[in-house]
C-alpha cells in the first residue's frame, strides 16, 4: 500500500527511515511546515544552533565521530547562504552530510521573492550533489537517494532544496528500497594492480605507508585491516592530518603525522623511501611540498575510491581504484597467499635509519619560566585525559597543528578537524555535534582564541542541551599562525594579526551560565585541567600561553621534505624564498 | 540507513585509464558525456570546466533518449594528457554523468558540425560566393538580392576553411552548432 502524506511529513519520515536520530537546525519561514512536523514526533531530536554555519559543522562533527551521516535543516535565503562554509568544508574533507534547505514556493521562484536565493546554484560547486525538488511525489525518493549519494563512494555533502508549497502539498511516499539509483561507485580494486603492489611490497627496501582520511571514511574495518597489514609487514606508517587515529599513536610502527608541520622522521621517510603506499590520502600540497622534489626515488602506489584523486598532482606507478577496506582485504590475502614475504634485512636497515631520525626528537620543547608553552599545555592535556573515552576537535591555526603533534589518537573517528578548507570556527560547533553523538564521552575542542570567537554564540546551544563540551583555548592573543607566517615571510611586520580587545573569557562563559576557568601559571595547569574535567557541563578554559611561540617542525612553502625547519634555532629569517612566498 | 536498488546496467567500473603516459604536449580531445537529463546538469559540467580552469573549445548538448531521460554532451577540449585524464575523471565524478567516452583515443570516430553563414554582396562577389558554396556543398537556405544564408555541415576544419574563403566576399555573421561526434562501427 502506498502511503500518502505531506511533503513536510515525508521529510521527517524519510529521516526516520534512514535511521537519523539528530538534526541540527535553525527555523525560518520557508521551513515552518517541516518544523511543525518535527514538533509532533519524538523519534528525532532537533538541536537548535545559534547560526546555520554551526548547524552544518555540528552535523560534520556528528558524522565524523559516529560514522553515520549528519543532518542539518535551515531556512531559505540567509539560512542557506550561511550553510555554504560548512558545505565547502565537508566537501573538502569528504564528510557525509545532508543539508535540507527551505525554498520560496515554486510559483515564486525567480521573482526575487523575500528570502529567495538560488540555493542549488550557489551550492552546486560546494556539494557532491544537490536537488531542487519541485514535486511532492518525488521528494521522498530524492531524500533516500541523497543519503545513498552522501555516504557511498567518496562521501560528501548534499543539499536538498524544498520549496514551501512542496512541503505543504500531499504526495506518495516511496520507501527507500523502492528507489532505484544508477550511482554505484566501484569498491573492489583491480586484482592485477593489487598483485603488483603485493610484489612491490615483497622486494621493497625502504617502504612506507602514507595513510589519510580515506581510511577513516572507509569505516572501522579499514583501520582494522590496516593495523593487521602494518603488523604483518613491519613497515613504518605515517598519516596525514585527516587520517590520525587510523593507526594507533602507541603502535610500534607509528612515525607520527607527516606534512608541513609533520614529524621529521615521517617526512624524511617519505622523502627517502623506495616504495610509498598511499592509502586514502590525496597528495595534498600540505603534504607534498615542492612537487618536483617530492619523494624522488620511490615507486608510488595509490589506493583511492575517487579516480580523480589518482594522478591529479603526483604521477603514480600502481594506481588502485577502490574502497580502502575492500582493497586492503584483497591485498592482505594476496600478499599472504604469496608467502608473506618482505625484504626483512633491508627493512631492518631502514628502521635503523628511521630510528636515527627519531633521535632528532623534533617535538622536544622546554617548559621553563612562568609562562605556559602551548606544547606543554597540550602534553598535560594528553597526560590527564588519555584514559578517558575521548574525542578531540580543533579550530584552525597553530593550536590545531600542536594538537595534532602532541595529542595521541588510538582509534579512528576520534579526531575532528578542518583539514582541506582550514575553517576557523569549525571546532566549537563540531564539538557540539560530537557530544550529541556520544553523550557520555569526554569531548574537547582545542581552540585558538581568534577561531573560537568565530562561532562563540554556540555556547548558548551547549548550555541549552546540557552538552558538557570542554573548550580548551590556547590563548596567545594573536592570530598565531598568521603571525608566524608574517615573522617568517614578511619581515616581522605583524599586520592585523594581534587579537585586540579580547573578551574576559571567564565572564563570557558566566554570561551564558557556563563555567569559565583561566590559567596562566604552569604550576597551576594540572589542577585547572582537572577542574575542567571534573565539571559536569560546558567549560570555557582560557589558557594563557606564550604569545610568540612558533609551530615547528615546518616545511616552508616551496621546499622539499628534507629541508625542514626544526625548533628554536631554525634559521627562520631566510627560510622562505620569494618563489615559495606566493604559495599559501 | 536503508539501501537503494542499484539500477540494472549501471556501471561501476571506471572508464579511465589510470595508467596513462604523460607528456607535456597539449592535445585536443573530443569527449562524449552521457548525462541524466536533469535541470542543472549542463551547469555542473560547465562549472567544472570553469572552476578547475579547463578549456572548452566546443560544446553541444541535446536530449538523445527521451524515454531514458538521457542527454549527450559533446565537448571538445584541449590540455596535456594528464589534464585530459583529470577532466575525464572529474566528469565521471558528477553524479548525473552516466558515461564518459574519449572519442579521440577510443578508436576512430566521425565528427560533424553545422554552421549558417550570412554573406552580403553584389556582382562578382555574389557569384564567387555561390561558386565556392557549391564546391563546399553548402546550400542556400535564404536569399535576398544583396545576401545569402548558407548552410554547411562538415568537420570543424572544413567550416573554418569555408569561413576564411567567405571573409573577403562579404561574410557578416556566422552561427555554428559546435561538434557532434560518434564512434565509428557497430559498437555503441
Ligand atoms: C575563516 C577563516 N578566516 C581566516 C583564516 C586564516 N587563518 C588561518 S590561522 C589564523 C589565525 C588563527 O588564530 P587563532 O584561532 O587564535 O589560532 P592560533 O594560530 O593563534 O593558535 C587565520 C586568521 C582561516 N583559516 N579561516
Ligand atoms: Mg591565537
Amino acid at each position: 500500500m502506498t502511503k500518502t502524506m505531506t511533503g513536510a511529513k515525508m521529510v521527517v519520515q524519510a529521516l526516520i527511515d534512514q535511521g537519523v536520530d539528530t538534526v541540527f537546525g535553525y527555523p525560518g519561514g520557508a521551513v515552518l511546515p517541516i518544523y511543525d512536523e518535527i514538533f509532533q514526533q519524538n523519534s528525532i531530536k532537533h538541536v537548535l544552533v545559534r547560526h546555520e554555519q554551526g548547524a552544518v559543522h555540528a552535523a560534520e562533527g556528528y558524522a565524523r565521530s559516529t560514522g553515520k551521516p549528519g543532518v542539518a535543516l535551515v531556512t531559505s535565503g540567509p539560512g542557506a547562504t550561511n550553510a555554504v562554509t560548512g558545505l565547502t568544508d565537508a566537501l573538502m574533507d569528504s564528510i557525509p552530510i545532508i543539508v535540507l534547505t527551505g525554498q520560496v514556493p515554486t510559483f515564486m521562484i525567480g521573482s526575487d521573492a523575500f528570502q529567495e536565493c538560488d540555493t542549488v546554484g550557489i551550492t552546486r560547486p560546494c556539494t557532491k550533489h544537490n536537488w531542487l525538488v519541485k514535486e511532492t511525489d518525488k521528494l521522498s525518493s530524492v531524500l533516500h537517494e541523497a543519503f545513498h549519494i552522501a555516504t557511498s563512494g567518496r562521501p560528501g555533502p548534499v543539499v536538498i532544496d524544498i520549496p514551501k508549497d512542496v512541503q505543504f502539498a500531499t504526495g506518495k511516499y516511496t520507501e527507500a528500497r523502492q528507489v532505484e539509483t544508477h550511482y554505484n561507485p566501484q569498491v573492489k580494486g583491480d586484482m592485477e594492480m593489487i598483485t603488483e603492489l603485493a610484489e612491490a611490497m615483497e622486494t621493497a627496501k625502504r617502504p612506507v605507508f602514507y595513510t589519510g582520511g580515506g581510511v577513516i571514511n572507509s569505516g572501522p574495518a579499514a583501520s582494522q585491516l590496516l593495523r593487521e597489514l602494518v603488523a604483518e609487514t613491519g613497515f613504518p606508517i605515517t598519516s596525514t592530518l585527516m587520517g590520525l587515529g587510523c593507526y594507533p599513536a602507541s603502535g610500534d610502527n607509528w612515525l607520527g603525522m607527516l606534512g608541513m608541520h609533520g614529524l621529521y622522521e615521517a617526512n624524511m621517510a617519505m622523502h627517502d623511501c623506495d616504495l610509498m603506499i598511499n592509502i586514502g590520502a590525496r597528495f595534498d600540497d600540505r603534504i607534498t611540498g615542492r612537487l618536483d622534489a617530492f619523494s624522488p626515488g620511490s615507486t608510488k602506489a595509490h589506493i583511492d575510491i575517487d579516480a580523480s584523486s589518482i594522478n591529479k598532482v603526483i604521477k603514480v606507478d600502481i594506481p588502485i581504484l577502490g574502497d580502502v577496506a575492500h582493497v586492503l582485504e584483497d591485498l592482505l590475502n594476496v600478499w599472504k597467499s604469496r608467502g608473506r614475504k618482505t625484504n626483512k634485512e633491508a627493512v631492518q636497515k631502514w628502521w635503523g635509519q628511521i630510528n636515527e631520525w627519531r633521535k632528532v626528537d623534533c617535538l622536544k620543547f622546554e617548559q621553563k619560566g612562568k609562562v605556559i608553552k602551548p606544547q606543554y599545555a597540550l602534553s598535560r592535556l594528553q597526560e590527564l585525559t588519555k584514559n578517558h573515552d575521548r574525542y578531540i576537535c580543533t579550530e584552525v591555526g597553530q593550536h590545531q597543528m600542536w594538537a595534532a603533534q602532541y595529542l595521541d589518537f588510538e582509534d579512528p573517528n576520534r579526531w575532528m578537524t578542518s583539514g582541506g578548507l582550514g575553517t576557523m570556527g569549525y571546532g566549537f560547533p563540531a564539538s557540539i555535534g560530537v557530544q550529541m553523538g556520544h553523550p557520555d564521552a569526554l569531548v574537547i575542542n582545542v581552540a585558538g582564541e581568534a577561531s573560537w570567537l568565530m562561532n562563540m554564540q554556540e555556547l548558548g546551544t551547549a548550555m541549552q542541551y546540557k552538552l558538557p563540551v570542554k573548550q580548551f583555548i590556547l590563548n596567545n592573543e594573536r592570530l598565531g599562525m598568521v603571525r608566524q607566517w608574517q615573522e617568517l615571510l614578511h619581515g616581522e611586520r605583524y599586520s592585523s594579526s594581534w587579537s585586540e580587545s579580547l573578551p574576559d573569557f571567564v565572564k563570557l562563559a558566566e554570561a551564558f551560565g557556563a563555567k569559565g576557568i583561566i590559567c596562566s601559571d604552569p604550576d597551576d595547569l594540572d589542577d585547572a585541567i582537572m577542574e575542567m574535567l571534573n565539571h559536569d557541563g560546558p567549560v570555557l578554559f582560557d589558557c594563557l600561553v606564550e604569545k610568540h611561540e612558533n609551530c615547528f617542525p615546518m616545511i616552508p612553502s616551496g621546499k622539499p621534505h628534507n629541508e625542514m625547519l626544526l625548533g628554536e634555532n631554525a634559521d627562520t629569517a631566510n627560510a622562505i624564498k620569494s618563489d615559495g612566498a606566493v604559495m599559501v | 540507513m536503508s539501501p537503494l536498488k542499484i539500477k540494472k546496467g549501471s556501471t561501476s567500473h571506471s572508464a579511465y585509464d589510470l595508467r596513462p603516459t604523460f607528456s607535456d604536449k597539449e592535445e585536443r580531445h573530443t569527449l562524449a558525456v552521457l548525462v541524466e537529463n536533469e535541470p542543472g546538469v549542463l551547469s555542473r559540467v560547465i562549472g567544472l570546466f570553469a572552476g578547475r580552469g579547463y578549456n572548452i573549445d566546443s560544446l553541444t548538448v541535446a536530449e538523445v533518449d527521451h524515454l531514458g531521460h538521457r542527454s549527450r554532451i559533446t565537448i571538445v577540449t584541449s590540455g596535456t594528457p594528464q589534464i585530459i585524464v583529470q577532466i575525464k575523471a572529474q566528469l565521471g565524478r558528477i553524479v548525473d554523468v552516466h558515461k564518459v567516452n574519449d572519442l579521440t583515443v577510443e578508436g576512430p570516430s566521425v565528427e560533424r558540425e553545422l554552421a549558417l553563414f550570412k554573406v552580403q554582396g553584389t556582382g562578382e562577389h555574389r557569384i564567387e560566393a555561390i561558386r565556392l558554396a557549391d564546391i563546399f556543398r553548402a546550400s542556400v537556405v535564404d536569399s535576398t538580392l544583396e545576401s545569402f544564408v548558407f548552410e554547411i555541415t562538415g568537420t570543424s576544419e572544413k567550416i573554418d576553411a569555408f569561413a576564411e574563403l567567405m571573409q573577403p566576399l562579404g561574410l557578416t555573421e556566422i552561427a555554428r552548432t559546435g561538434v557532434a561526434a560518434l564512434a565509428r562501427g557497430s559498437v555503441a
